[in-house]
């Protein structure tokens, strides 16, 4: 899109993509709510102004790609394509219905729009490294952005291929840790803590910064100072709070997978700002 | 006749490739002396990635390389191309409907003095369950050029066992292979041989060499493609031999002869023998001694034929 920095668009790009959600899983009485809130404003500020693409040719070869890498959190993207044309809204009714273009989890063979299926916690920071070095070797120049969990990153593969990422000097790859602090079974630091996700990613070589992943403006300036790096990829820690924005659900820890209904999900909405 | 390592095949066939096609990648994983592969990346210095020690991440970028739309041949040992990267080939590469080579070296006993903890008896079980994935397994270096060059061409994921080593040619150079469709070595009657692989399809033609010495016509078929198998010539040779023997350096539990015994069973339920490993692990030794001491080998395929054979004569 690449169009300037618009915080008032942009904030309302967000509204409009967690109401989405909020009636998409509502509408279904079952989903993943709580990470897929807490990443709206990080997919509303790059599919609202950073990345650069167009619905109308979702396979352009020179497109900027991302892979959400915690795949569950698909609802949010799917309410953010349809948003932007690249499939009509009232597909959203469809999520997890036999024969749908949107399951669960992420898959690039169903939805238009989507560049990795991923739903295995763990790989997709290994894909988005291939799709990166795949865009070095064509001297093509988009980024390639990911998406990780703070959960998932107890998964191992991820640090191969921070290693990947650092060796192979991957600056044009992009990703972000939804830190918002909570797993299925409670909090991250009860749970596996993490420890010191800045100094980890900084000692694998990449270009650290931490944010908070609800301020729009915030990340667009941590964003714009990854692009102005080169010969690293960087890595954007985003502090969140799980179910963001939705009362019934936030911060509470039971919101990694719930059940909700329209009438309650319609009531949320109600209180976006 | 002057013998060719098998690696060396393999990565001629590749660069031969990679020269027609700039999609081509090969990606290792700290293994690229072993498969023989560090002539291409001198060659191709931007299109050999190695991965370092990392199997899960060998497939994973190997998955987003594809789906950055290039062709990547992903090498390591089988056992971690099977056994440790299943979950990352199954998803990221064949569910995502991508185009990832996965290559598994040092099939079975050939992993000789690497020993159990490198001997995948078990690989092809594995990558059967996989829904559309090919599944090929070259028997000589004609063969290997043949199916790496189809496997490349072929649109989807590819699973291929790589006997590393040097084994002589079977098959004359211009012979060319067709994935899915097995090549019948030797014609007979009596009895049917469908092997697998470097070593096996080898002993399956030195069976028939004894057996023939005993009157018994065998006919010999190199199973090159297991997944998918060639259903039809299955069926010709069980019609026409009324039993088979099938021969793999894998357990028999999901390998070949399961494969063969799926299809038969449902189809024109057929008397078979399997030979391979029976629910064991693998161990160090000679290629020689494990071959003996699993009874790998030609007489024991004859043994097997031979009383499939009195079978049959007596039920007639």
């Amino acid at each position: 899109m690449n169009h300037s920095f618009n915080q008032q668009h942009l904030a309302d790009f967000a509204r409009e993509i967690r109401k989405q959600t909020l009636y998409t899983i509502g509408n279904l009485g079952v989903g993943h709510i709580g990470g897929a809130l807490s990443i709206v404003e990080l997919l509303a500020l790059l599919y609202g102004k950073q990345m650069h693409y167009d619905p109308k040719q979702p396979q352009l070869h020179d497109r900027d790609l991302l892979v959400l890498s915690k795949g569950h959190a698909g609802p949010a993207l799917y309410a953010t394509l349809a948003l932007k044309g690249f499939f009509p809204l009232e597909e959203l009714a469809t999520l997890n219905q036999g024969g749908t273009n949107l399951p669960s989890h992420c898959d690039r063979t169903k939805t238009v729009g989507i560049d990795m299926t991923t739903g295995s916690l763990g790989q997709g920071l290994s894909a988005a490294c291939g799709l990166a070095y795949a865009r070095r070797v064509d001297q093509n120049t988009c980024y390639v952005y990911a998406i990780i969990g703070d959960g998932e990153s107890q998964e191992g593969q991820n640090w191969e291929a921070a290693m990947f990422a650092s060796h192979y000097k991957l600056d044009h790859l992009i990703a972000f840790t939804d830190n918002n602090k909570m797993q299925i079974d409670g909090y991250t630091e009860q749970i596996m803590g993490l420890g010191d996700l800045e100094a980890k990613w900084n000692s694998f070589g990449w270009f650290t910064q931490r944010v908070d992943g609800h301020d729009i403006k915030a990340m667009d300036e941590a964003i714009e100072r990854a692009k102005a790096q080169s010969g690293k990829p960087s890595m954007i820690i985003l502090d969140t709070i799980k179910g963001k924005g939705a009362s019934f659900c936030e911060g509470k820890v039971t919101n990694h997978n719930m059940q909700f209904n329209l009438e309650v999900a319609n009531a949320a909405i109600a209180e976006l700002r | 006749m002057e013998q060719k390592e098998m690696r060396q095949v393999y990565c001629d066939t590749l660069l031969e490739l990679a020269g027609q096609d700039e999609r081509i990648m090969v990606v290792e994983a700290d293994l690229m002396r072993a498969t023989g592969t560090m002539k291409f990346k001198e060659t191709y210095p931007d299109r050999a990635v190695d991965v370092g020690v990392a199997e899960a991440n060998l497939v994973g970028v190997s998955s987003g390389l594809s789906a950055g739309g290039k062709i990547p041949f992903a090498a390591t040992f089988g056992c971690f191309a099977s056994r440790r990267a299943f979950d990352q080939f199954f998803l990221s590469a064949n569910y995502a409907r991508l185009n990832v080579k996965l290559v598994g070296t040092d099939p079975g006993i050939s992993a000789a003095f690497n020993g159990g903890t490198h001997m995948p008896f078990e690989d092809i079980a594995l990558m059967r369950m996989i829904p559309g994935l090919t599944i090929i397994e070259p028997s000589d270096p004609i063969s290997l050029q043949s199916l790496t060059k189809a496997a490349a061409q072929l649109e989807g994921c590819v699973y291929m066992r790589l006997h590393r080593k040097a084994v002589p040619a079977l098959y004359d150079d211009t012979e060319t292979f067709t994935l899915g469709k097995g090549k019948v070595l030797r014609d007979g009657a009596d009895v049917t041989i469908i092997a697998s692989g470097a070593i096996l399809v080898g002993e399956a033609l030195k069976a028939a060499e004894l057996l023939k010495a005993e009157q018994v016509n065998a006919a010999v078929i190199d199973m090159h493609t297991i997944k998918p198998l060639d259903e039809e010539l299955v069926l010709t040779y069980a019609k026409k031999s009324g039993c088979i023997v099938t021969a793999e350096n894998h357990q028999v539990a999901g390998g070949l002869g399961s494969a063969v015994a799926n299809f038969l069973s449902e189809n024109h339920p057929t008397p078979m023998a399997m030979i391979g490993i029976r629910d064991a692990f693998g161990q160090v030794g000679t290629q020689d001694w494990l071959q003996a001491h699993y009874k790998l080998h030609a007489q024991e395929i004859a043994v097997q034929a031979k009383r499939l054979l009195a079978d049959k004569n007596t039920r007639r």
